[in-house]
């Protein structure tokens, strides 16, 4: 940090809380003060918030339940919660200090055991960091509904809680596992997803299934044919109208199920349709890792010294969120016991900042690198930009620098399963940079490290075999155990046989096919 | 301002639903876990929480992920030090390359959970098939009975202890010299004769100076309360466990090469039953376990279960073991003493004359209660059922079994088969709660 302790000493009476312990009137102040600077300071647009004081073991409900208030019950989230539980009393992981909702009004959660000067840290970093990436960035905006996503929660759990009652524990269990497995698949990456139907619609949509069901009359059935229609005949169709007709190829495999499966329930396909719209929700989230934190941990150091710098803060508090702020944005090497992978606090933190440097103080490199933001001071205008327009993917191509780079000391270690040995590909020099840039830009895309399963083909009025195609990238193919267990879920939701088929994506060649009869 | 919501008074266990639904699901596995715990473990620490491993089986999560065997990744770390571009570095673990990217986390599969008291024994109970009326007596927690224990600051009104609190009122009031009564009273008095004296200066100078310190008085002992809330003291009650008397438990085995894995195993999910049932009524129990061939050592529960002996069968021997040490350490009118005894049912004939007569003369005496079970190959339990004829020692007891009622045998080949020896012990509980 390297500020002198001299500062305010006058200004003592200023200080916003003083003391480890909080009250709900200082969180209030805290807030008010933290919520003007941001919005001063950085420009930041968020929605109200509204902060809920919840225990340790609270925390650790919400962290089996993917961190959602609401969530319906399912035995995974038990085994998730003895897991985490389990970490936490050995102590090998603490609690998240804070857990935020992107919903309208944003949710904030606040460790009841988090002293006055951590609430302050955790108000910063959630309520206007997170709260306005939520708001602002486009992800969010176009795929999620921020504002209806509480009630169709709530709807979910007791939607799922009736199905329960009325059809048994192990029926609704057995639906729910197979869509679990296939959540991965149960997202549009390239299609805009409808956007959630208000609870009058859900309600008026589920009467008139369930009136259906009640007036189903197998009689209508067997009525011959009028005769002015011909009977559509299955040899007369040609396989592309066919696949044109179910909107093929689908890479939505939940989707697909839910519209086309020919052996579920109504309320089957809705629950399906619940672990869907759920999918979908963390999409984003999943998009945006390192540029969410980033944004958070930017944003709270960047208020927490204001407000410091202002005399509001105490020095013995200064020094314990940055005590913290250091724990969380710690990268250890690669060859460190402790590394587990890229920490994305530290990623997103140090590139908003260099972002900052080079607007205020670029180098000539960064000229070459970035004239668009390089020397232009207006540091506050692209990063609210980058916020609102990019993902993890698009932000780390298009604004990791050299300098971050060097700093960093990344390389790039090539691994082909066949050999053995790794191959150090880029080092921080001239000739890697692009490379590195590129090759960690394509490792957070999430759409392409993820294996690419469409359906493609089904013959509704053959034998009614249901056709997957894994297009294999860089010779990637599906770990076999795991790949069985989860297409005998997906005939479980079919009905009929299911086939996969692994397709080079390069060269077109079919590498195996899997078949669930083979299983 | 923001919305704050206070939800820390708010139900905890929320996921307890799903606790249960994960319990249900791992059901078979987590059984065979506490079944291979009960067959390692100490009799005395089945009725407590145990540490399972994560079950694997049935509660895998499926999806489509990418085989770490296969195919051509690139991955981006930091903290390049001593590596040039084209460095080929050898992958750990051989050319198979099995951990392929650095910085894979442990599986969680790996990890071990806890599961309460009343799982264990929800888990243990199902492969004993029991009644479920005795589980619930099992399961049962004692009652307390509250006792005095020495005082406390905090507490319900009605436990108020006058005494002690006035007593700290008192040593209070004396500290911070609070004003008596009689001392405002005095001046009052002094007030009055002076205004009953003729007029003067001195005499109000002196009357003004006597109203200030009464004044000065009286605040003070507004200030400082005659009870204060620090001086308040509580009884403190203790919860107590209703009193019951000792019970020893004697566990009498056959180590002779006869018994196998299975047979021990058998006589062990045995004897835990009856210690279960002991722990239930008794506060304090004792365990003895003796073990013989053809003579009888008592021995700890290590050698117990563990270590084989070779040597002939005289049952006899354990038998007068027994009773030497009932007769040492534990005099009848203090302990309830309890025996089970696993065999398989060999012994020498001329022995088992004199074993109905310990029985008979001594021990039938002495004891709450003697179970006797005879383990037998599951595929002779269909020839035996349920017929007087048998093995040696199984033919002398039956003249005990007549006799006596709180004598019990049974021949069991599976654990389903232990539970109907101690029928009668669970049926006849209620009637003896009553008389504790």
């Amino acid at each position: 940090m390297g500020r002198g302790p001299m500062v305010s000493q006058a200004r003592k009476s200023e200080l916003l809380f003083s003391g480890s312990d909080w009250d709900f009137n200082k969180l209030s102040r805290v807030y008010d003060e933290i919520e003007a600077i941001g919005r001063e300071e950085l420009h930041l647009d968020i929605y109200p918030v509204q902060m809920e004081v919840i225990s340790s073991e609270q925390m650790l409900d919400a962290y089996s339940s993917v961190g959602m208030p609401l969530m319906y019950r399912h035995w995974s989230f038990g085994k998730r919660f003895l897991y985490d539980e389990l970490l936490y009393r050995k102590g090998a992981r603490g609690l998240a200090y804070e857990l935020v909702i992107n919903s309208n009004p944003c949710i904030v959660y606040l460790m009841e055991e988090n002293t006055m000067a951590l609430q302050a840290l955790v108000t910063a970093h959630a309520a206007l960091g997170h709260n306005h990436f939520f708001k602002n960035n486009h992800l969010f905006r176009q795929w999620t509904d921020a504002g209806g996503i509480l009630s169709y929660l709530d709807f979910a759990k007791s939607y799922i809680a009736r199905c329960e009652e009325r059809h048994g524990l192990p029926a609704v269990e057995a639906i729910l596992d197979s869509a679990h497995a296939l959540m991965e698949q149960g997202v549009f990456r390239y299609r805009r997803p409808p956007k959630l139907s208000s609870e009058q619609q859900r309600e008026g949509l589920r009467e008139r299934l369930e009136y259906e069901e009640r007036s189903f009359n197998d009689l209508w059935r067997t009525l011959p044919p009028s005769p002015g229609k011909s009977k559509p005949e299955a040899s007369d169709e040609t396989l592309a109208e066919r696949k044109k007709s179910l909107n093929l190829p689908e890479e939505n495999l939940l989707y697909f199920l839910e519209k086309n499966s020919l052996v579920l329930e109504p309320w089957q396909r809705e629950i399906i349709r619940i672990v869907r719209v759920i999918a979908q929700y963390f999409y984003p989230q999943r998009q945006t890792q390192v540029m969410n934190e980033g944004c958070a941990t930017f944003v709270h150091y960047t208020l927490m010294n204001t407000l410091f710098d202002r005399g509001r803060i105490s020095e013995g508090a200064m020094l314990e969120i940055l005590r913290n702020h250091s724990n969380v944005v710690f990268q250890p090497a690669y060859d460190d016991p402790r590394f587990s992978g890229i920490n994305p606090y530290a990623l997103g933190l140090d590139m908003m900042q260099d972002i900052k440097r080079m607007s205020t103080a670029p180098t000539a490199e960064d000229r070459d690198w970035f004239p668009d933001i390089a020397g232009r001071g207006d540091w506050r205008d692209t990063l609210l930009d980058a916020w609102a327009n990019h993902r993890d993917e698009s932000f780390i191509r298009q604004y990791l620098s050299p300098t971050l780079i060097r700093k960093w000391r990344l390389f790039v270690l090539a691994d082909g399963a066949d050999e053995p040995h790794y191959e150090v590909a880029s080092i921080h020099n001239e000739r890697g940079y692009a490379k590195i840039r590129s090759a960690l830009a394509q490792s957070y895309d999430v759409g392409a490290s993820r294996p690419d399963i469409q359906v493609v083909d089904v013959d509704l009025l053959g034998d009614r075999h249901l056709r997957l195609q894994h297009n294999v990238k860089d010779g990637i193919m599906l770990e076999g155990q795991s790949r069985d267990a989860t297409l005998r879920h997906i005939r479980n939701l079919w009905g009929y046989d299911v086939s996969l088929a692994a397709i080079d994506a390069g060269t077109g060649a079919m590498l195996s096919e899997r078949w669930t009869k083979e299983l | 301002m923001p919305i704050f919501i206070d939800r820390r008074l708010n139900p905890k266990d929320k996921s307890l639903g799903n606790r249960q639904r994960f319990l249900r699901r791992a059901r078979e596995e987590l059984k065979r876990s506490i079944r291979d715990q009960v067959r390692s473990g100490r009799i005395a620490e089945v009725d407590r929480e145990h540490a399972v491993p994560m079950p694997r089986k049935g509660t895998s999560e499926p999806t489509f992920g990418g085989d770490k065997e296969s195919g051509r990744r690139q991955h981006v770390l930091p903290g390049n030090r001593t590596f040039n571009s084209g460095d080929l570095i050898p992958k750990p673990g051989g050319v198979g390359g099995s951990q392929s990217a650095p910085g894979t986390t442990e599986s969680e599969d790996d990890f071990r959970f806890v599961l309460s008291r009343e799982e264990v024994l929800d888990l243990f109970f199902e492969d004993l098939e029991l009644p479920d009326l005795v589980k619930l007596n099992l399961k049962q927690i004692l009652s307390f009975k509250p006792r005095r224990a020495g005082f406390t600051a905090s507490g319900a009104p009605t436990n108020i202890n006058v005494g002690r609190t006035m007593r700290n009122s008192h040593g209070r009031r004396i500290a911070l010299r609070r004003p008596k009564q009689a001392e405002l009273d005095a001046i009052a008095q002094e007030i009055a004769e002076l205004q009953a004296k003729p007029e003067g200066a001195a005499v109000r100078d002196r009357i003004a100076a006597l109203r200030e310190e009464f004044d000065r008085l009286e605040r003070r002992r507004k200030r400082i309360a005659y009870v204060d809330p620090v001086d308040i003291r509580f009884n403190r009650f203790d919860p107590q466990p209703v009193p019951t008397a000792s019970a020893v438990m004697f566990c009498l085995m056959d180590v002779s090469g006869s018994m196998g894995e299975r047979e021990k195993d058998l006589a062990k999910r045995f004897f835990v039953l009856l210690h279960l049932f002991l722990t239930r009524r008794y506060e304090r129990i004792e365990v003895v376990f003796i073990r013989h061939t053809h003579e009888a050592k008592e021995v700890d529960e290590q050698t117990f279960f563990y270590h084989t002996e070779s040597g002939g069968t005289v049952v006899s021997t354990a038998l007068e073991e027994m009773h030497r040490i009932i007769e040492q350490r534990y005099p009848v009118a203090e302990w309830n003493i309890y025996a089970a005894q696993a065999s398989d049912g060999d012994n020498f004939a001329t022995d088992s004359e004199r074993c109905i007569e310990l029985l008979d003369r001594k021990l039938m005496r002495l004891c709450q209660y003697f179970a006797y079970v005879e383990i037998i190959d599951e595929r002779e339990s269909h020839i035996f059922g349920s017929t007087q004829n048998g093995t040696s020692l199984w033919r002398a007891y039956n003249a005990v079994d007549g006799k006596w009622p709180n004598f019990q045998m049974r021949r069991i080949a599976a654990p389903a088969d232990i539970y109907p020896v101690f029928r009668q012990l669970f049926a006849r509980q209620p009637a003896l709660r009553k008389s504790v």
